[in-house]
């Protein structure tokens, strides 16, 4: 038997115990330098309760009685990302009633129901911009002239900007639905037309 | 006899002890893993004494629309572009249009907003800027 009292052993128990805790509670104990998928960020728990989301102080007097995301969203409709919470659908099955008006809850928004295409170069689907879920939320000039100039052809959009925060990356991808690879297909979403193969026949 | 197993008895008391910090340490470094869109706010808060603000812009969305923030009351889409500080917000302008006491609770509750830890920055959290692989600001840097 290993003697406890001997003050060599229990240091070593002591040694032991104290770094499996570390590794365990840190996962460095799986940090081998070929991890799998090595880039790729961790996927995160979401909707932490504000003591637990590691921006609020924990023991601030005021972060105990923020609401916990997961409460408000209980009974809105899900998403795959983002708040993981579909605002636009929770909005139209009413799930939600947001005021358009800072003091009349009964204030309407202007919709405008207008689909704008936008042809994308290669194989992805061309980009329909619905103006009816937009308006729903903002008013026109919030994107008009600034952001988007109201003219067709006149406004370059790349993916490569909407990641930097530009165009439609003013609010996707910080607010509104995020850009990730579950997300694509809510703006690409018009198959493109096909090719129309010309066939000529050959003189004889 | 007896001093030294004293002594030995200090020396494992103080190993432990430190053991156990170093443990705790490690142990309460946590990812971020804050409400998308979450904002943290400190431009100035902590150079003025105060912790950052956070502003979960989720809640928010609840009980209003994009338009009543960022088109009547004039935020910016840009975190700490607004250049929004106490005295404008006691005077009606931005948070305190509604947070006068008759729409939502008033300024005197410092400490629901200014809740953020310590040394946090100004950002949007859970951002697509935040989450390339290169982050953006390194790509300028490496440009120049």
């Amino acid at each position: 038997m290993i003697n406890f009292n001997n003050f060599k052993n229990r240091f070593v128990l002591i040694l032991v115990i104290s770094m499996a805790t570390a590794m365990i509670s840190n996962g460095v104990y799986a940090e081998s330098p070929n991890t799998f998928n090595r880039l790729m960020k961790k996927k995160p728990e979401h909707n932490l309760p504000p003591v637990k989301d590691g921006i609020h102080d924990p023991e601030g007097e005021g972060t105990l009685v923020l609401q916990p995301p997961k409460e408000a969203f209980s009974n809105l409709v899900k998403s795959k990302a983002g708040n993981y919470v579909d605002w636009v659908k929770s909005l139209k099955q009413g799930k939600i009633s947001p005021r358009y008006d800072r003091l009349d809850p009964k204030a309407k928004p202007i919709i405008m129901d207008l689909n704008i295409v936008r042809e994308v170069k290669g194989s992805m689907p061309d980009v329909v911009y619905p103006h009816a879920q937009h308006t729903e939320w903002l008013d026109c000039s919030n994107c008009h002239p600034a952001i988007f100039i109201p003219q067709k052809g006149a406004n370059q959009i790349s993916m490569a900007s909407i990641l930097l925060g530009q165009k439609c990356g003013v609010c996707h991808g910080k607010v509104a639905f995020p850009v990730t690879a579950k997300t694509c297909r809510t703006c690409h979403s018009k198959p493109k037309k096909k090719r129309k193969v010309v066939k000529t026949k050959a003189k004889k | 006899m007896n001093t030294l197993q004293n002594k030995r008895h200090n020396q494992f008391g103080i190993i432990l002890i430190v053991l156990t910090i170093t443990v705790a340490v490690l142990g309460s470094i946590q990812p971020v893993r804050a409400e998308y869109g979450d904002l943290v706010l400190n431009e100035i808060a902590e150079k003025e004494g105060m912790p950052p603000a956070i502003f979960p812009h989720w809640f928010h969305r609840i009980r209003f629309r994009c338009k009543v923030c960022h088109a009547d009351l004039g935020f910016k889409f840009k975190a700490g572009g607004s250049g929004i500080n106490m005295l404008k917000i006691i005077d009606g302008e931005y948070c305190g249009a509604c947070h006068n006491g008759e729409i939502a609770w008033s300024v005197e509750n410092c400490n629901l907003c200014h809740s953020g830890k310590e040394g946090l920055k100004t950002q949007v959290h859970g951002s697509t800027l935040n989450k390339l692989v290169v982050p953006a600001k390194a790509k300028k840097k490496a440009k120049k």
